[in-house]
């Protein structure tokens, strides 16, 4: 089982969603909890069997799928997807879990165990076109979550969603077709495995191409400034399970693929854009706090500041040694947990008022003060404080871009700091004062159901702020060997340098022994 | 006194007639039947017309096997030419013939499947289809056009609607100017190297080293018209939307596929060697129709508001992006377009027949168009089964992966990056973003809407009986697991195209 053990954590749940269409409406919930949370399991498997101490590719599978082509359908997973996979599955588990009040259960919850497949299929595929495959098919469930759940202007939004992604991905494609073809003409066979494109050396123009084409696709996914706009529609649309898994888990594909497929492929054009890709999601973190603090709706506040902590862990990529990648992976887990815990907390209470708008509330402190207590960690969390989860990723982001620049990494982290002001002003408008509002008086408080989704989410962001170790260890593990990579593919002096060298240590040691 | 010649009957290679003649024998047949006997059911014609199919496909395997052995046949004073292009043109003009006969089966009675005339004008059609990619002589090409042309426009007016005629008459005008083009052309080409058939001319061109290039141009220019009229490329495409309004769903989802592959395999045959013997001038205008045809109709389809025109002109588009291949010329790249066309075959053929089952036969006063987007508003829950197929054609037409369509493309913009046309190969992609967004129309409108006039589901599939069911199963099955068959599929192609030297 072992051996195909990533297979079945990607198709298992598409086909327990396909037998799902036969389960009666009224049973399909405890169908949805009881399959996600199987998948979970194995997931948590995948964990305990996976051996921390290797830092390539383990679980691989490989059979060919059109090998005239060169197309391969190949799995495998490392320390940077392997915490990502666990999160996807426990998102949908919680997911489904806390599923609220829904009209048309049973297609919401086939769709999300569909969105299930294709997001542990991104996160495992290590063959260019399968890669692409789960990309492409991880919207068309979304697309139909925003626009058959979301709110007044949902179609705009989930079709400005769509076709935004979907542009960029085809500029993405353009270039991994390229890719293959250089990999043609440098070997003679097609090839559209990672592992074998890691191997090719290219010349730095098409490298700086080939970068372009897939930061188009990467950074219309993430998103970055200046392709952001679609990311608050579709927050703001979105039912809360669709906001949920989308900053959990979806926004991270990009980041993912920029540490999976730019980095390492790209070496030279990653240190040439290095700067400009610093100032980019410098001025995405400082711009998206500024208009989050001119937020009146909760969730606009929580979307914008889930795009400003996308800008730290870009940061923390592009500063290309070991700290700074191992922190952005590390953040990517953090800022999945936190950011989707608050868009489950503002669920919380969008069913109870059905109404996002600060002004509305007030004083709830002294009316649900269980809600209040979660939704303080939770905002202290996602704030950076010390010993929360964020806080780990966020520190070794920057202390990664520090060694690239001290100037910019200063501006970032005041641009945290000031990150708080919006966070905390927006909990005082929401929960200090007196309840104003005579509809919030007598809200009852968060209840077993939400207990369930939200308790866990509070332990791990407190055990992984204390603690971080399990996760760091297999995750510098991996990121070494990427880091190395990059640097013996190096070809300008400048990209030399920038990458550190991770061998030279170890060839001292053996020098002196 | 003229000296005797002798021809003996082996070296005619009568067996190269085989492939074209069945459906010609079964029209025949067809029509004898009638005569005979006149009111029979439309399910026996139906029947007919499938086993002659199969047969023909047959011929087509054996005619495969032989060029697979011992390579291009020539037959009957040379003027047959069975290569692999032949071959594969073949086998999807017949396959996609199959899946369409079935459609005739109808719930409803139509007018035009009442008559014996229907099946028999169709088989006539299908042979002249046949000759036409089975030769590289001119006037042999011209034969075939006119005479699957004649038949189709027949087969258009049967419809029996106003607007069928309208649709049959613009498509005859139309028609009737692209032969005169075409017959045009072929005579410049005649007049300058005194052969009719293309691979004489191209020795004859490439000797005198295109001597006379403004003649060479002129002759071009009129294929080209007459090519692009039948491609429906842009701006010869002004035609397509009212013929597909017009006609028939099933007949309009026939013409978008079988007429053009005829037509790809002889554009293949005369531009390439042109394009590849250094005329730029018509590299340049293939690039510019291509680029125009591809966005400009992605453009219009944008804005119709009824789903057949939406299709129409995605069509159109679907053609422009094919006809990339014949510009871009490589092994490659003509493999792509047969891959393209018969993932394309299947799933455009399938949308048209989930049209086709929703077709009424009298429209309702409120319904000014037969397949207006309103009337699909909401329909996932009045027909859930029937919208997520019509969805998954959408997704696939789109090119949303692992849908069958999204490997044509795949394969199509590589070649395109791997011929150095890498500008074409952006834009490519960028078109597939644009089609994105109509395609996601009709499922915004499926999927997201509340319903708006048909409260009811029934209508969804009110044409619907066994064998259209059986249609419709078959191409959503072949869309969704296009990928099995994608690697043998295109091993086939691309040894037959290679061993016809394309």
């Amino acid at each position: 089982m072992l051996d195909n053990i990533l297979s079945i954590l990607v198709f298992f749940p598409a086909i327990a969603a396909i037998f799902g269409f036969a389960v009666a409406k009224d049973s399909i919930r405890a169908y949805g909890v009881a399959v996600a949370f199987i998948e979970f399991a194995l997931s948590l498997l995948l964990w305990f069997s996976f051996d921390s101490s290797v830092s390539g590719m383990q679980f691989m599978e490989m059979v060919p799928l059109v090998p005239a082509f060169g197309i391969n359908y190949i799995l495998g997973v490392d320390g940077i997807s392997l915490f990502i996979v666990i999160l996807a599955s426990f998102f949908t588990m919680i997911g489904i879990a806390s599923l609220g009040e829904t009209k048309n259960v049973k297609n919401m919850i086939i769709s999300l165990l569909f969105l299930q497949m294709t997001m542990a299929g991104v996160f495992v595929a290590l063959d260019a076109i399968v890669f692409y495959v789960f990309w492409e098919l991880s919207l068309v469930p979304m697309l139909y979550i925003i626009g058959a759940w979301g709110g007044p202007l949902r179609i705009y939004a989930s079709v400005k969603f769509f076709l935004y992604t979907f542009t960029g991905s085809l500029i993405m494609l353009v270039g991994m077709l390229f890719m293959a073809y250089f990999y043609y003409q440098a070997t003679g066979t097609w090839s559209f495995a990672f592992l074998e494109w890691y191997r090719l050396i290219l010349p730095e123009t098409f490298q700086l191409w080939l970068f372009g084409a897939f930061f188009i696709g990467f950074a219309i996914k993430v998103p970055m400034f200046p392709f952001h706009t679609w990311l608050p529609y579709a927050h703001g649309q979105a039912p809360t399970i669709g906001s949920v898994i989308l900053a959990a888990i979806l926004l991270k594909m990009g980041t993912y693929a920029f540490i999976r497929l730019s980095l390492p492929m790209f070496p030279d054009a990653s240190v040439f854009f290095m700067f400009p890709i610093a100032i980019i999601a410098i001025i995405m973190i400082i711009y998206t706090a500024m208009v989050a603090y001119a937020q009146e709706d909760i969730k606009q506040v929580v979307a914008y500041s889930s795009i400003s902590h996308m800008g730290v862990i870009i940061l923390g990529t592009f500063a290309l040694n070991v700290e700074g990648i191992t922190g952005s992976i590390f953040l990517m887990i953090a800022h999945g947990v936190v950011s989707g815990a608050l868009f489950l907390l503002v669920g919380v209470i969008y069913d109870r008022r059905h109404t996002k708008m600060m002004a509305e509330f007030g004083g709830l402190a002294s009316v649900m003060p269980r809600y209040a207590t979660i939704f303080g960690i939770m905002l202290m969390a996602s704030v950076g404080l010390p010993l929360t989860i964020n806080f780990v990723g966020e520190f070794l982001s920057l202390l990664g871009f520090y060694q690239q620049s001290h100037i910019l990494t200063l501006l970032a982290g005041i641009a945290i700091i000031v990150g708080a002001i919006y966070m905390l002003s927006a909990y005082k408008k929401m929960f200090f004062g007196e309840v104003t509002n005579e509809e919030n008086r007598n809200l009852p408080d968060v209840n077993k159901r939400e207990l369930v989704a939200l308790v866990p989410l509070v332990l791990i962001t407190v055990w992984l702020g204390v603690y971080p170790k399990p996760l760091l260890d297999p995750i510098s593990n991996s990121v070494k060997s990427v880091v190395q990579l990059m640097h013996d593919k190096a070809i300008s002096e400048e990209a030399k340098t920038r990458i550190p060298n991770l061998m030279d240590g170890v060839t001292r040691v053996k020098e002196t022994n | 006194m003229l000296e005797p010649v002798n021809v003996s009957l082996e070296s005619l290679n009568l067996m190269t007639l085989a492939p074209m003649l069945i459906p010609i024998i079964g029209a025949l047949l067809i029509l004898i039947i009638d005569i005979f006997k006149s009111d029979l059911d439309k399910t026996l014609y139906v029947m007919i017309s499938i086993i002659f199919l199969l047969m023909d496909l047959g011929a087509i395997a054996q005619t495969a096997g032989i060029f697979n052995e011992s390579g291009t046949i020539m037959g009957v004073f040379d003027v047959m030419l069975i290569d692999g292009l032949a071959i594969l043109a073949q086998l999807i003009i017949v396959g996609a013939s199959l899946l369409f006969i079935p459609l005739a089966l109808t719930h409803s009675r139509f007018h035009e499947f009442s008559y014996s005339e229907f099946f028999a004008l169709f088989l006539f059609m299908l042979g002249g289809f046949q000759f036409m990619v089975a030769t590289d002589n001119l006037i042999l090409i011209f034969v075939g056009l006119e005479t699957s042309s004649l038949a189709l426009y027949t087969l258009i007016a049967m419809h029996n609607r106003d607007k069928a005629f309208e649709a049959a008459v613009k498509y005859f005008t139309m028609g009737a100017l692209a032969a005169g083009f075409f017959s045009f052309g072929a005579m410049v080409f005649y007049a300058l190297t005194g052969s009719i058939e293309i691979n004489q001319i191209a020795t004859v061109l490439t000797e005198n080293g295109f001597a006379d290039m403004g003649f060479v141009l002129v002759g071009t220019t009129f294929l080209l018209g007459a090519i692009g009229f039948k491609l429906s490329l842009v701006p010869f495409h002004t035609w397509a939307p009212d013929v597909y309004e017009g006609s028939s769903a099933a007949t309009a989802g026939f013409m978008s596929i079988v007429p053009k592959i005829a037509l790809f395999v002889v554009a293949m045959r005369m531009f390439e060697f042109l394009i590849h013997s250094g005329v730029v001038w018509l590299e340049i205008i293939l690039y510019i129709v291509v680029v125009v045809t591809m966005t400009a109709a992605n453009i219009w389809a944008l804005v119709q508001n009824d789903v057949k025109r939406m299709l129409a002109y995605s069509s159109i588009s679907h053609a422009g992006f094919v006809m990339a291949a014949v510009l871009i010329g490589t092994t490659q790249s003509n493999s792509a377009l047969f891959l393209y066309w018969i993932l394309f075959s299947f799933t455009n053929l399938g949308a048209f027949s989930m049209l086709w089952i929703s077709r009424q036969k009298h429209l309702p006063l409120h319904q000014s168009s037969d397949h207006s987007y309103n009337k699909f508003a909401g329909m996932v829950q009045t027909a859930p089964v029937a919208a997520t197929i019509m969805g998954l054609f959408m997704l696939s037409l789109a090119g949303i992966p692992p849908f069958a369509l999204f490997w044509g493309k795949l394969y199509m913009i590589s070649s395109a990056v791997s011929g150095g046309y890498t500008v074409l190969a952006l834009i490519m992609a960028l078109n597939s973003a644009i089609a994105g967004y109509y395609y996601l129309k009709l499922i915004v409108f499926m999927f997201m809407r509340d319903p708006v006039i048909n409260k009811d589901g029934h209508v969804f599939v009110s044409n619907a009986t066994h064998p259209l069911r059986t249609i419709i199963g078959f191409a959503a099955v072949g869309t969704i697991f296009a990928f099995v068959a994608i690697n043998p599929v295109l091993e086939f192609i691309t040894a037959l195209v290679f061993k016809s030297g394309y």
